[in-house]
């Protein structure tokens, strides 16, 4: 994919996550004081399609940012350049995704 | 004229492989640090190789490393950057060293080249002189960028060219950006093309440190964020 491609899917998906992370953070923070339980909370996720859509995001979200971003660092500082750089960012963002949404499935399900 | 006190300097002799060697030069009244290389190549050392030529900020050449930052030597007074009458003079950051204080440039203009840094007219001699509003936003941001002299200081500077060698710099964009806003060039989709990909303006992470160390006072930061709003743009609209 073009720099320029990549660096747009990079801005665009910091541009959706900032909301969603600060979301995330108040979420934590308002079960946590109000005293929830693990099962009072897969309770109220459980088949939601609106928790489902808000994490399903997030988590799509993390993965093409946190790819691209790791893409650089490796260019940087491994001088890491070429094919093998471009197959490794792919599959990193490919496990975030898996791994992701393997969470959000489990909450949701 | 003497105050009486000298600098104790240290400058970098041989290539990438070399050694700072220590000197003892006289301090004096509005001394440049060029006037203390030039003190040391005259007096102490006549093979000591670095590079100036207009001695007042104009050509851009006599660019060095001075206690660790990247400077123009002609117009940097030693009272300013001497720390406890102690000078350390070396070549600049991201460039071969060929001798001493004098770095091989070639990699710095081919990054200009490659960044098709070249103005390309649209028209002729016998054409007619277009008119150029002086308050349009194209000219202005021309205006906001030509005076760069090519020291490359802020090439020097820049730790994402020392990071990944192949990141065409802050100058060379610079240069790309006044040439993308200028209304005569007919060279602007494949310039924008040629900064947009590997190794261009969305390598930058906007440390401003060329900004802060431009001698001129140019922001090639900015230049550099206008060129990734265009590639944005272009990107959007399927052409990257």
């Amino acid at each position: 994919m073009g720099e320029a491609r990549l660096y747009v899917a990079q801005r665009v998906s910091a541009l959706i996550l900032a909301p969603l992370v600060l979301a995330h953070l108040g979420l934590i923070v308002i079960a946590v004081r109000g005293g929830l339980s693990a099962a009072e909370i897969l309770a109220r996720t459980h088949d939601s399609p609106l928790w489902a859509g808000f994490y399903g995001l997030f988590v799509v979200a993390a993965a093409v940012h946190g790819s691209i971003g790791l893409r650089a660092v490796a260019a940087e500082t491994l001088g890491w350049r070429g094919r093998g750089l471009e197959w490794a960012t792919l599959g990193v963002g490919l496990a975030f995704l898996a791994l992701g949404l393997g969470a959000v499935v489990a909450v949701i399900a | 004229m003497t105050n009486g006190g000298t600098l104790a300097v240290r400058i970098w002799k041989g290539d990438a492989k070399g050694a700072l060697r220590a000197f003892t030069v006289p301090h004096r009244p509005i001394q440049s640090v060029l006037d203390v290389v030039t003190w040391v190549q005259r007096n102490l050392d006549p093979g000591l190789a670095y590079r100036f030529a207009c001695r007042v900020g104009m050509c851009g050449s006599c660019a060095m490393t001075v206690n660790g930052i990247p400077r123009w030597t002609c117009r940097t007074r030693v009272s300013k950057v001497a720390q406890d009458g102690r000078l350390t003079i070396e070549p600049l950051r991201n460039l071969p060293v060929i001798r001493d204080l004098a770095c091989d440039m070639r990699p710095f203009f081919e990054k200009w080249r490659a960044a098709r840094g070249r103005f390309a007219p649209t028209g002729t001699r016998a054409d007619p002189l277009p008119r150029l509003a002086p308050d349009s936003p194209g000219r202005r941001a021309v205006d906001a960028g030509i005076e760069c002299i090519n020291c490359a200081i802020c090439h020097a500077g820049c730790d994402v060219v020392a990071w990944r060698p192949d990141y065409l710099g802050p100058a060379a964009l610079n240069r790309a950006w006044t040439l993308q806003n200028d209304a005569r060039d007919g060279d602007r989709a494949a310039r924008l093309q040629a900064v947009a990909g590997d190794g261009g303006c969305t390598c930058c992470h906007s440390q401003q440190t060329c900004a802060r160390l431009c001698p001129k006072g140019l922001n090639p930061t900015a230049a550099i964020a206008g060129l990734k709003r265009a590639a944005f743009a272009a990107a959007l609209r399927g052409r990257p």
